[in-house]
């Protein structure tokens, strides 16, 4: 082979690997508050790369995936209008009972009116109340107070003008308690009702 | 009650609602359950639904096998029932291709393919509980989401 031919050879030789190389998407894991670990494993035509640092990013390709360094205002860019829509985060409210009663305590009376301003704030507000009780009781009586607990929160956000088909309440009962006690041991920080507005 | 014993109850009323229409000689209704809902809407937005076209607007609840499509002004955001955020930018294709989960165990899977277009995601309950449970697929790449917030693009 000549010289020219090798060269001519070589010259399309690249041509075909960019063209396969022709970017198929893009990829950048972003900061997260709290940071926690997290990452997003890319897996393309046999390949893989790990992305677990803020703005690690990859570029799509037949080729496999191939790790870059991205950053803020390049996200902003590429995807600022799919970021710009993304819905408000859930938000969770706990409130608190008197013991062996569906009655608020006098601090939650108080905090139920910002559950009401979370709930106003969202064009369209699910809410999911689960109610808890402590350990002082049998399993029967304490799933009866769960449930009513969660039903008192329901029925005051319905009244409120939240439509009854968009909140859903539920009782667990004495099984998932905050804070673990023996059996028949009263805490208040168990007798709660936790508000999920998403 | 449960989101389990509502959604069941959705289901029985869905297959009610199918049962009077073929019982009047309509089509068929498929028994549908629901995964999540449209929360954020702008531009032209729409869902592919078992071959029909709707309306993408803000509150409508969202099912198994939904193709949400945005126009060259839209942009579309979603809730699931397990907290995962999702939001297309325009000229945007995005299948919810599977989702189930149980709200008390917090187990379940979750699929999306973007086959065009832009998305960020802030994953929910079903990656925090079982990193290999979800997974955003492009025509070309599988993305393993460990519990995360990221941003895809497809180009076709």
């Amino acid at each position: 082979m000549s010289s020219l031919s090798r060269r001519m050879t070589a010259a399309l030789l690249a041509v075909l690997l960019a063209a396969c190389a022709t970017p198929q998407g893009t990829v950048v894991l972003l900061p997260e508050a709290g940071g926690r670990d997290t990452s997003v494993v890319v897996a393309q035509g046999g390949k893989e790369v790990v992305l677990d640092q803020p703005y690690a990013g990859a570029k799509l390709a037949s080729t496999g995936p191939q790790k870059y360094s991205s950053n803020a205002a390049e996200v902003q860019t590429q995807f600022g209008a799919a970021m710009a829509a993304l819905p408000g985060r859930p938000a969770q409210f706990t409130l608190y009972f008197v013991e062996g009663k569906d009655e608020f305590t006098d601090a939650s009376k108080q905090n139920i009116d910002s559950v009401f301003a979370e709930i106003a704030s969202r064009p369209v507000p699910d809410v999911l109340v689960i109610g808890h009780t402590d350990k002082v009781g049998s399993d029967t009586s304490n799933d009866v107070l769960s449930r009513q607990r969660a039903e008192v929160v329901r029925k005051a956000l319905i009244v409120r003008g939240i439509a009854p088909e968009n909140v859903v309440a539920v009782g667990r009962g004495k099984r998932e308690p905050v804070v673990p006690t023996d059996a028949g041991v009263a805490e208040p920080r168990n007798r709660r009702v936790e508000i999920l507005v998403r | 009650m449960n989101l389990v014993t509502q959604g069941c109850r959705r289901s029985l009323l869905a297959g009610l609602v199918a049962a009077t229409s073929a019982w009047i000689g309509f089509t068929t209704v498929a028994a549908a359950s629901e995964i999540g809902q449209i929360k954020v809407s702008k531009g032209q937005v729409t869902v592919d639904r078992k071959g029909e076209a709707l309306s993408g607007s803000v509150g409508l609840r969202l099912e198994t096998a939904d193709v949400v499509k945005t126009g060259a002004d839209g942009s579309v955001g979603i809730t699931m029932g397990d907290n995962s955020l999702l939001s297309a930018g325009p000229n945007s294709i995005l299948a919810l291709e599977h989702f189930d989960f149980d709200p008390t165990t917090s187990q379940g899977r979750f699929d999306a393919q973007l086959q065009r277009g832009t998305l960020a995601v802030i994953s929910g309950r079903i990656a925090k509980q079982s990193p290999q449970a979800m997974t955003v697929r492009t025509p070309s790449a599988a993305l393993g989401v460990r519990g995360t917030e990221f941003v895809v693009s497809a180009h076709e």
